[in-house]
């Protein structure tokens, strides 16, 4: 794909992935619920828009010396910007690709991919270039256990794997302990270790909190906390309980639209357990040789993103305003940077994901085919190296499927071809053990009766055996496919597409609508899967088999 | 014809075959007769090699029939197993013209050989595309025989062609296929538990009990001048039921 200047990007406005799925990244978090949210923060300031367009002039002579070297910026390979599957990096995700469209540069977007490995894995594997972090993230997650302190020696850090980090982008996202505000006042709270002269207090947090060293047990050793009463329980749930008095503290991100939603306040944290989690960008070193000016583009953001630009972009994304518009309208009012965005319409955007899935499924269903039917053979002839190769195929269909598609990303990368490798070994043992089974249960009688004609093996084969093996074969490669169909919803994870990103998607917004919007054609495609294996069992399945014999 | 000498066959712990030596006269009916688990239909397999014996050696034509050359040489044995032992997914005309097929005739002479065969196996020949499911068990026995015949072999081995018919159908197809041995000429070997069944056939009888041939000769022999106080068991046993039924009609 080439872009040229200005592109319309809302084709990828959509994706979407359920980023935690137990991989435990502490970023990736669903906080929205479907609520109006509060106004843009006053804080929007009108004095820094001033100051912004006096620089306006500058992006705008960029934009045109980006025309002039227009055939480099053709022929470059675009800037591959990711986000994971949270609604606030993507956002931020958008804001750098509508800044590096500004800079002239083509982009490919591959945001709300799985948690934090996937988005990792695919920096260091070369398949993305840029994508925004945390600093918390880094040094407590992915450098885990190497006590890094300190931006210079993150940077450093980075710099040994050939990845580069902006400056702070200037918000943190936080852990952070919230109250109501009312019932903070009324019981005198304002810092974490107000906290241990309530030991009555009802706390609810969240079940991964409830297990990170760095969340509820490092923070009741740090603080010596009294409470007993502390029940773990899904982030979303917590803050409905919160807003309803049913427990009076959760644990919060500082950059959650229902902070004001609910009016809550953040206790200090004044021991300093939290480890600060600073938005920053990562990105390959590689890039400021092969698109300098994409890089400067990004590096504008450096210092320019305020938390209550944050919340109040979190907050219009709880009104489910595209990622893509959100990020349009702040690269505007910051940069005065004119992003246009496409919405598509969802007609053509089905069309766009039924081909996708459809693609995802048909090559990995075929490829499954050509490879577990020979196999199925083997493995009915030979049934010592049938015994071993139907192990390995049960054993790949152990390997949960996040998991299968984390190792495939170091591999092959994201996007298609790894989603599709990983769909085409799923796809291997319900065929192959259909095709043994159906091949071991022909009657010796028949096997004899090809025999004693005098038919050469492999006549015997298509001519008898796999005809009359070809009713579990056929229902073999009916549940591959319908698994498939259900298992591709997962490739959004790696950046597949297919009906996998609105339903990522809509459980990162809690948009039902979204949810649907890929879950029920995902349906109807199975169904409709299976459907068409019945007629086409009618074709393929010898009539002579399915007929029961008169005498 | 077939030449078996000194055959011996062990299915795991059991001798199945114990130095059997029998020689099939060509263009003549030879009858492999005796009791149930007696090595009749194993001595069979052994003359098309479909089993291996263990020891001892089968000569087909006075040639040597070895692993490489036994499904060549099954060209020219047709065989015939209880109710036909048809392919459920074919045809009873795909199931008789399979082999031919696959051997490369041509659509002609597949179908004039089809023709022939209806004829010969009086199967009418509106039942050619019926599947097997579709055929009464005595029809799948004469499609079975018209695969046999197919490709005009040498040799017909048939193992107990009329152990799964009732009465009435048996004594037609029996008939019926005593007029197209006799009438082909061809080398027939047929498997049977029945006496009488054998005396309607046989030229030649093998009596075979334990995997050893207790006699071979004419049918008069065996009746007359039985070899063994078995052979003479074997034979009253199967002749009181038909004694009495003589009885009866007098």
């Amino acid at each position: 794909m080439k872009y040229v200047a200005l592109i319309p990007l809302s084709r990828f406005g959509g994706r979407g992935v359920r980023g935690e799925g137990g991989l435990g990244s502490r970023v990736l978090q669903a906080r929205t619920l479907a609520a109006g949210a509060t106004p843009p923060a006053p804080l929007s300031p009108l004095p820094p828009m001033r100051e912004e367009r006096g620089i306006a002039r500058f992006p705008l002579a960029m934009v045109l010396a980006s025309f002039v070297a227009v055939p480099a910026a053709t022929f470059a390979q675009p800037v591959r910007i990711g986000s994971k599957a949270d609604t606030e990096t993507t956002i931020l995700a958008e804001v750098v690709a509508h800044l590096v469209r500004d800079a002239g540069h083509p982009v490919e977007m591959k945001t709300r991919l799985g948690g934090t490995p996937f988005v990792w894995d695919a920096l260091r594997a070369d398949s993305l270039d840029v994508y925004p972090e945390y600093t918390g993230t880094l040094t407590e997650q992915i450098f885990a256990g190497r006590g890094i302190r300190g931006e210079a020696a993150l940077r450093e850090e980075l710099g040994r794997l050939g990845l580069g980090m902006t400056r702070p982008l200037g918000f943190a996202n936080n852990y952070a302990l919230g109250m109501r505000r009312s019932r903070a006042a009324e019981l005198g709270v304002k810092s974490i270790s107000d906290l241990r002269r309530h030991a009555h207090l009802v706390i609810g947090f969240s079940n991964e909190f409830m297990k990170r060293e760095d969340g509820w047990p490092g923070l009741q050793a740090r603080y010596a906390l009294p409470q007993r009463n502390v029940k773990g329980m899904d982030h979303r749930v917590a803050y409905e309980a919160l807003s309803k008095g049913s427990i009076d503290v959760t644990e919060l991100y500082t950059t959650d639209a229902e902070i004001r939603l609910f009016d809550l306040i953040t206790l200090e944290d004044d021991l300093g357990f939290f480890p600060i989690y600073e938005a920053v960008l990562v990105y390959r070193l590689d890039l400021e040789e092969r698109a300098p000016a994409a890089v400067s583009a990004f590096k504008r953001l450096e210092g320019r993103v305020t938390a209550d630009a944050v919340i109040a972009m979190n907050g219009r994304a709880v009104e489910k305003v595209p990622p893509t518009e959100i990020g349009a309208d702040f690269v505007r009012e910051q940069f005065s940077v004119q992003a246009t965005v496409e919405a598509e319409s969802d007609a053509r955007r089905l069309w766009r994901l039924t081909l996708e899935h459809l693609t995802l499924v048909g090559v990995a269903l075929g490829a499954s085919i050509l490879v577990a039917l020979p196999l199925g053979i083997v493995a009915a002839r030979r049934p010592g190296l049938g015994g071993v190769l139907i192990g390995i195929a049960g054993l790949i269909q152990t390997v949960p499927s996040l998991a299968l598609l984390v190792f495939m990303i170091p591999l092959l990368k994201t996007g298609t071809v790894p989603a599709i490798v990983a769909l085409f070994l799923y796809g291997l043992l319900p065929i192959m053990a259909n095709t043994a089974a159906g091949l071991k249960n022909i009657p010796p009688s028949m096997a004899e009766s090809a025999e004693a004609l005098g038919l050469s093996p492999l006549a015997k084969l298509i001519r008898v055996d796999l005809p009359l093996a070809s009713r579990s074969i056929l229902a073999g490669i009916k549940t591959s496919a319908v698994i498939t169909i259900g298992t591709a919803t997962l490739g959004a994870l790696i950046g597949a597409g297919g009906y996998g990103q609105p339903i990522q998607t809509g459980l990162q917004m809690n948009d039902h609508r979204e949810i649907l919007f890929g879950a029920v054609p995902a349906a109807i495609m199975a169904l409709a899967t299976h459907g068409l294996f019945e007629l086409a069992e009618r074709v393929l399945v010898p009539r002579g088999l399915r007929l029961t014999p008169i005498a | 014809m077939i030449e078996v000498r000194e055959v011996s066959k062990w299915f795991g712990p059991n001798r199945v075959l114990d130095r059997v030596t029998v020689s099939v006269p060509e263009g003549r009916t030879t009858v492999l007769l005796g009791p149930s688990g007696g090595g009749k239909s194993t001595l069979l397999r052994v003359m098309n090699g479909l089993i291996r014996p263990d020891s001892g050696d089968v000569r087909f034509g006075g040639q040597p029939l070895t692993a490489n050359n036994a499904r060549r040489l099954r060209h020219q044995m047709g065989y015939v197993v209880q109710d036909g032992g048809l392919f459920p997914h074919l045809t009873a005309a795909g199931n008789i013209t399979l082999l031919a097929r696959h051997l490369g005739e041509g659509p002609n002479r597949v179908r004039t050989g089809l023709v022939a065969l209806c004829e010969l196996a009086r199967l009418p020949a509106e039942l050619l595309d019926r599947y097997p499911a579709e055929l009464s068990s005595g029809q799948r026995q004469r499609v079975g025989l018209m695969r046999a015949l197919m490709l005009d072999p040498a040799v017909l081995l048939l193992d107990e062609p009329l152990g799964a018919l009732d009465p009435i159908t048996r004594s037609q197809l029996q008939g019926d296929l005593r007029d197209i041995f006799r009438g082909l000429k061809k080398t027939v070997i047929l498997v049977t538990h029945d006496l009488a069944e054998a005396a309607y056939f046989a030229d030649e009888v093998v009596l075979l009990a334990g995997g050893r041939v207790e006699q071979s000769g004419s049918m008069r022999d065996l009746i007359q001048r039985p070899a063994s106080r078995f052979v003479t068991e074997f034979v009253r046993a199967q002749r009181e039921p038909l004694d009495a039924l003589r009885e009866a009609a007098a």
